[in-house]
C-alpha cells in the first residue's frame, strides 16, 4: 500500500484540551478509513486539520506526496461532507452541486450542467437540479451534500458523522449505499463516527482515538480480537473488565487487568460462582447478567435456554485478553 | 377558550384597533379627496420637490447607514482586538439619543456656533463661522449618525446566526475569502440587510426633527405638511399627508418583497464562526486606536449636551469654550414648577400611552398570539392593525388624528379632542402599538402550547395559569416592548408638534421653545435628562 494521505506527528490543542496528540497515520490510495472514538476524542479535529480549517501546532500533513501545510482550504482539494450537511439554503440543489465547479475561470457552463447531472445521477437523485434544499428529506440532503463534495473531483473525501442526522431506520440502508458509492468512485475517504457498527461496516480499516491519542489502527477483526489497549478493548464491542483478585481468578498475573468478551464466557460445572440477576433475550442468544460471589459483575452470552434468573451458576472463560494496569 | 368563545372578543378588539389606527387615515383620505386641494398639490412645484426630497434623502440615508454600519458589524463580529466588547456596546449609543435631542446635540457640536465650528474658527483666526450646518448634507449627517445603528445591530445578529460550516463548505469547494463573502455570506445575511434597509428607509422617510432644525429652505414632506398646516391650508396638508403615506406604503411593499423568507432558520444549525484575532501587533494597535477614536466620535454629541447644559444663560459669547460652568440650569429646571411641568407631562403621557399599548397587545396576544392548530379567527386583521402605525410616518398619524378628532359627530365615532390634553397621549398610544405589539406577540408565539395544558392538568384555572405561567414567561418580551415604547413616547417630537396643547406640552416642545429664546443651557439640560431617562429605561428593559 502506497500511503496517499499521511499525518506525520500532528499535534493540536485548544486552550487546555488536547485534540490531537502527535498523531501519525497513513491512509492508502482508495482506502476508506474510519476515525472512531467517543465525543471529544479529537476525531473531527483530524478531519478539519486535513481540510485546512484548523492549523496544527506541530507535525505535517501530506496528500499525494505533497505537504499541504501552507495551502488554504480552498486549494487543498478535499471534498467535505459536514455533519449537518451545510447545504447553502439560498441556492437550489443544482446550484449547490455546481458551487465548486463555478467561480473564476473554472468550467464552461455546458460542462458544469453535464457534471452536475452526472453526480446527481451518481447519488441517485437524477433531475433534482431545481429542487429547493429545504424541501428535501434528511437522506436526500445527505446525498446532495455528497454530490456537492464529489463534483469538483477532490483528491480526498472527508465525511463528518455522515449518518448521525438520519433516523435509525434509514441509517443502515444509507450506510450500504454510501459504501457502494465510495467504492465505485474509488476515492480515498476518511470518515468520522462514534458508532462502532458504522465504523466496522464502512471502513476498510478503523482508527480508534481517545483524547487526541491514536490508540490503534487496524481492520475490524484486529481491533476486536487483538485490541492494543484497554481503551480499545472496552470501546470496541462489549467487554467484562476484571481487576485484582477477580482478574487473577481468570488467570491474570499480578497487576494485570483481564478483559473477557461476553461470548468468551460460558456456564460450566467449574469456574467462578455467581447468581443470574437478569436475562436479556436477543433472539439467537441471550445476554445474562451475573453477580459473582466476590462482588464482581459480568455479562455472559449463551444460548437462550442456558440459565434462568435466580439460578446459581459457575462461569468459566474460554479466551481472555490481558493488559498491564493503566498508568495514571 | 374555544374558537367560538374567542370570536366575539376578537371582533371587538379588531373594531377598537380599526377605530384607533385605520379610521383616522380613512378620514384624512376622504377629506383630501374633497375640494380642489389635489389640483393645488399637483400644480405646485414645491410639493413635488418636497416629495422627491423625502424619497432621495431616505434612499441616501439607507446607503450611508449601510456604508457605516455593515463594515463595523463585520469588524466587531469577525475580528478580535483589545477593547472589542466595550466598544461593541458603545457603538450602539446613538440609539439612546431621542431623535430631537440628537439633533440639538449636533447643533451644539457641529452647528454654526457649535464647538467644532468655534474651534476651527479660533484656530484659523476666521471672522465668521467656517460653515453652516444646513440643508440636505446636514440632514444626511444626522441620519447616518443615528441610523447606522440599525445596520450595525441587524448585520451583527445576522452574522451571529451564520453557520460556520457554510463558510467552510464554500472554502472546501475552492472558494477564496472574497468569493465566500460574495457567494455565501452576503446572500445568507440578506434578510438582515433588507430588514435594516427597510427600517432605515421608514425612519428616514418619517424623520422630522433633523429636517425641521437643519432643513432651512430645504423641505421634505414631513416638514412641508407641518408648515402647510401652520399656514392654515388644512385640505392641502391632508393631500400631502396622503402622498407621504403612499410613498411609505410603496417603499414598504417593495422592500418587503426583497427581504425574502428567513432562510437561515430553515437549515441553520451548528455554531457561528469563531472570531479571528488580529495577528500583527501594528494591526491590533491600529484597530484599537481607530475603535476608541470612533467611540469618542460617537460619544461627542452626548458629551456636548452635558457640557452645554452646564452653561448659564448669557455667559458664553465668542469664546471657543464656555468660560463659566455651573448647575444653575438644573436648579432652575427642578426649582421652578413651570419648568418642571414638561418633564411631568412627558412622564405621565409616556407611562399612560405605554400602559395602554401594553394592555392592548396583551389582549391581542391572548386572543390570537398563541400557536394553535387550525385557523385563528381575526388573527390577520389584528396583527395587521397593530403593525400599521409603523408603516406610516408619525406626521401622517398626527395629522390624521388631529383631523378626525376636530369634529363632534358621535354617530361617526368622532369627538372634539383637539385642544384637550387627551389627544397627544392618544397619538402616542397609536405610535406605541407596533412596538409593544411586535414584542408581545413574538413572546406569545414562543410559548409552548403544552404549558397551558400542563397548568390546567395541575388544577390551575385560566386566570391562575395566565398569572403563574404565561405572564412570568412573557416578562422579557413585555419588558422589551414596554421600554421601547416608553422611550419612544418620552422623546417624541413628531406627534407632539402637531397635537400638543399648552397644558400637556412635553419636553421636546419645551426644548424647542428654550432654543427659540436662546436658552441653550436649559434646552441642553432637558436633553440630558431625556437621554438619561431613556438609557435607564432601556437598560431596565434589556435586563434578563
Amino acid at each position: 500500500m502506497t500511503p496517499f494521505v499521511v499525518f506525520d506527528a500532528v499535534s493540536k490543542r485548544f486552550d487546555r484540551a488536547i485534540a490531537a496528540d502527535t498523531v501519525t497515520l497513513a491512509v492508502g490510495r482508495g482506502e476508506v478509513l474510519a476515525l472512531l472514538g467517543p465525543s471529544g476524542s479529537g476525531k473531527t479535529t483530524l478531519l478539519r486539520l486535513l481540510a485546512g480549517f484548523e492549523q496544527p501546532d506541530a507535525g505535517r500533513m501530506i496528500i499525494d506526496g505533497a505537504d499541504v501545510g501552507g495551502l488554504s482550504p480552498a486549494r487543498r482539494r478535499c471534498g467535505m461532507v459536514f455533519q449537518h450537511y451545510a447545504l447553502f439554503p439560498h441556492l437550489d440543489v443544482g446550484e449547490n452541486v455546481a458551487f465548486g465547479l463555478t467561480g473564476h475561470g473554472k468550467r464552461e457552463p455546458g460542462n458544469v450542467n453535464r457534471k452536475v447531472a452526472e453526480v446527481l445521477a451518481l447519488v441517485d437523485l437524477p433531475g433534482f437540479e431545481r429542487r429547493k434544499v429545504q424541501e428535501l428529506s434528511g437522506g436526500q440532503q445527505q446525498r446532495v451534500a455528497l454530490a456537492r463534495a464529489l463534483a469538483p473531483e477532490p483528491r480526498v473525501l472527508l465525511l463528518d458523522e455522515p449518518l448521525s442526522n438520519l433516523d435509525p431506520a434509514l441509517r443502515e440502508r444509507t450506510r450500504r449505499e454510501l459504501r457502494q458509492l465510495i467504492k465505485r468512485v474509488g476515492i480515498t475517504t476518511l470518515f468520522v463516527t462514534h458508532e462502532q457498527e458504522e465504523a466496522f461496516d464502512l471502513g476498510d480499516r478503523v482508527a480508534v482515538l481517545a483524547t487526541g491519542r491514536l490508540d490503534q489502527v487496524g481492520t475490524p477483526d484486529d481491533l476486536y480480537e487483538r485490541p492494543a489497549s484497554l481503551f480499545v478493548a472496552t470501546f470496541v464491542g462489549r467487554a467484562n473488565v476484571f481487576r485484582g483478585a477477580a482478574a487473577q481468578a481468570f488467570g491474570g498475573a499480578d497487576g494485570q487487568i483481564v478483559v473477557v468478551r461476553p461470548e468468551a464466557l460460558r456456564f460450566s460445572e467449574i469456574g467462578i460462582p455467581g447468581v443470574v440477576k437478569e436475562r436479556r433475550y436477543t433472539g439467537a442468544a441471550a445476554l445474562y447478567l451475573v453477580d459473582g460471589d466476590r462482588g464482581e459483575r459480568f455479562e455472559v452470552l449463551a444460548a437462550p435456554g442456558a440459565a434462568r434468573v435466580g439460578d446459581r451458576v459457575f462461569v468459566e472463560a474460554t479466551r481472555v485478553l490481558t493488559f498491564a494496569e493503566e498508568r495514571q | 377558550m374555544s374558537a367560538g368563545n374567542r370570536r366575539l372578543p376578537g371582533a371587538l378588539l379588531t373594531l377598537l384597533l380599526a377605530w384607533l389606527v385605520l379610521y383616522p387615515i380613512l378620514v384624512v383620505v376622504a377629506e383630501a379627496a374633497r375640494g380642489d386641494a389635489i389640483a393645488a398639490f399637483l400644480s405646485r412645484g414645491g410639493e413635488w420637490h418636497a416629495l422627491w426630497a423625502s424619497l432621495w434623502i431616505s434612499l441616501a440615508s439607507v446607503a450611508l447607514a449601510a456604508a457605516v454600519g455593515v463594515p463595523l458589524a463585520f469588524l466587531f463580529e469577525w475580528l478580535d482586538f483589545p477593547g472589542r466588547k466595550t466598544l461593541g456596546s458603545v457603538i450602539a449609543l446613538p440609539a439612546v439619543l431621542p431623535p430631537f435631542v440628537g439633533v440639538i446635540a449636533f447643533l451644539f457640536l457641529y452647528g454654526e456656533s457649535g464647538f467644532v465650528a468655534r474651534a476651527v474658527q479660533h484656530v484659523l483666526g476666521l471672522e465668521r463661522a467656517p460653515w453652516r450646518l444646513q440643508g440636505a448634507g446636514a440632514i444626511l449627517l444626522v441620519h447616518a449618525y443615528s441610523m447606522y445603528v440599525y445596520f450595525y445591530l441587524f448585520t451583527r445578529a445576522g452574522l451571529a446566526k451564520l453557520d460556520a460550516s457554510m463558510l467552510e463548505a464554500a472554502q472546501a469547494l475552492g472558494a477564496g475569502r472574497w468569493e465566500t463573502l460574495r457567494r455565501v455570506t452576503l446572500p445568507l445575511i440578506r434578510p438582515a440587510l433588507a430588514g435594516a434597509a427597510l427600517l432605515v428607509f421608514m425612519t428616514a422617510l418619517g424623520s422630522f426633527s433633523a429636517p425641521y432644525v437643519f432643513g432651512g429652505g430645504f423641505r421634505v414632506m414631513t416638514t412641508q405638511i407641518v408648515a402647510t398646516k401652520l399656514n392654515g391650508e388644512l385640505p392641502l396638508a391632508m393631500v400631502e399627508t396622503v402622498a407621504l403615506a403612499s410613498v411609505a406604503l410603496g417603499g414598504l411593499l417593495i422592500l418587503r418583497h426583497t427581504e425574502g423568507d428567513d432562510i437561515l432558520v430553515a437549515l441553520g444549525k451548528g455554531t457561528a464562526p469563531r472570531r479571528r484575532p488580529i495577528q500583527s501587533r501594528g494591526g491590533r494597535a491600529l484597530a484599537t486606536a481607530a475603535g476608541w477614536l470612533l467611540a469618542l466620535l460617537l460619544l461627542l454629541p452626548h458629551l456636548t449636551l452635558g457640557l452645554v447644559s452646564l452653561v448659564p444663560y448669557g455667559t458664553w459669547t465668542t469664546e471657543a469654550m464656555p468660560p463659566v460652568l455651573s448647575v444653575v440650569n438644573y436648579q432652575r429646571l427642578f426649582g421652578e414648577p413651570e419648568r418642571l411641568r414638561p418633564l411631568v407631562n412627558s412622564l405621565w403621557m409616556a407611562a399612560a400611552s405605554t400602559a395602554a399599548a401594553v394592555a392592548l397587545a396583551l389582549v391581542a396576544g391572548t386572543l390570537v398570539g398563541r400557536r394553535r392548530p387550525g385557523r385563528i379567527p381575526w388573527r390577520g386583521p389584528i396583527e395587521g392593525l397593530l403593525a400599521l402605525p409603523w408603516a406610516l410616518p408619525g406626521t401622517v398619524f398626527a395629522v390624521a388624528l388631529a383631523t378626525t378628532f376636530s369634529a363632534q359627530r358621535p354617530w361617526a365615532l368622532r369627538w372634539v379632542l383637539v385642544g384637550t390634553v387627551a389627544l397627544l397621549p392618544l397619538g402616542l398610544l397609536v405610535r406605541n402599538l407596533p412596538l409593544t405589539g411586535r414584542a408581545i406577540l413574538a413572546g406569545f408565539r414562543q410559548l409552548d402550547p403544552a404549558l397551558d395544558e400542563a397548568a390546567a392538568s395541575l388544577g390551575a384555572g385560566r386566570w391562575a395559569a395566565f398569572r403563574r405561567v404565561t405572564l412570568p414567561l412573557l416578562r422579557p418580551a413585555l419588558a422589551a416592548g414596554a421600554s421601547l415604547a416608553f422611550v419612544a413616547a418620552l422623546g417624541d417630537f413628531v406627534t407632539a408638534i402637531v397635537l400638543y396643547t399648552y397644558d400637556n406640552r412635553p419636553i421636546s416642545i419645551e426644548i424647542m421653545s428654550s432654543l427659540r429664546l436662546s436658552e441653550l443651557g436649559v434646552a441642553a439640560a432637558f436633553g440630558v435628562i431625556l437621554m438619561g431617562l431613556s438609557a435607564l429605561v432601556l437598560a431596565l428593559g434589556a435586563r434578563r
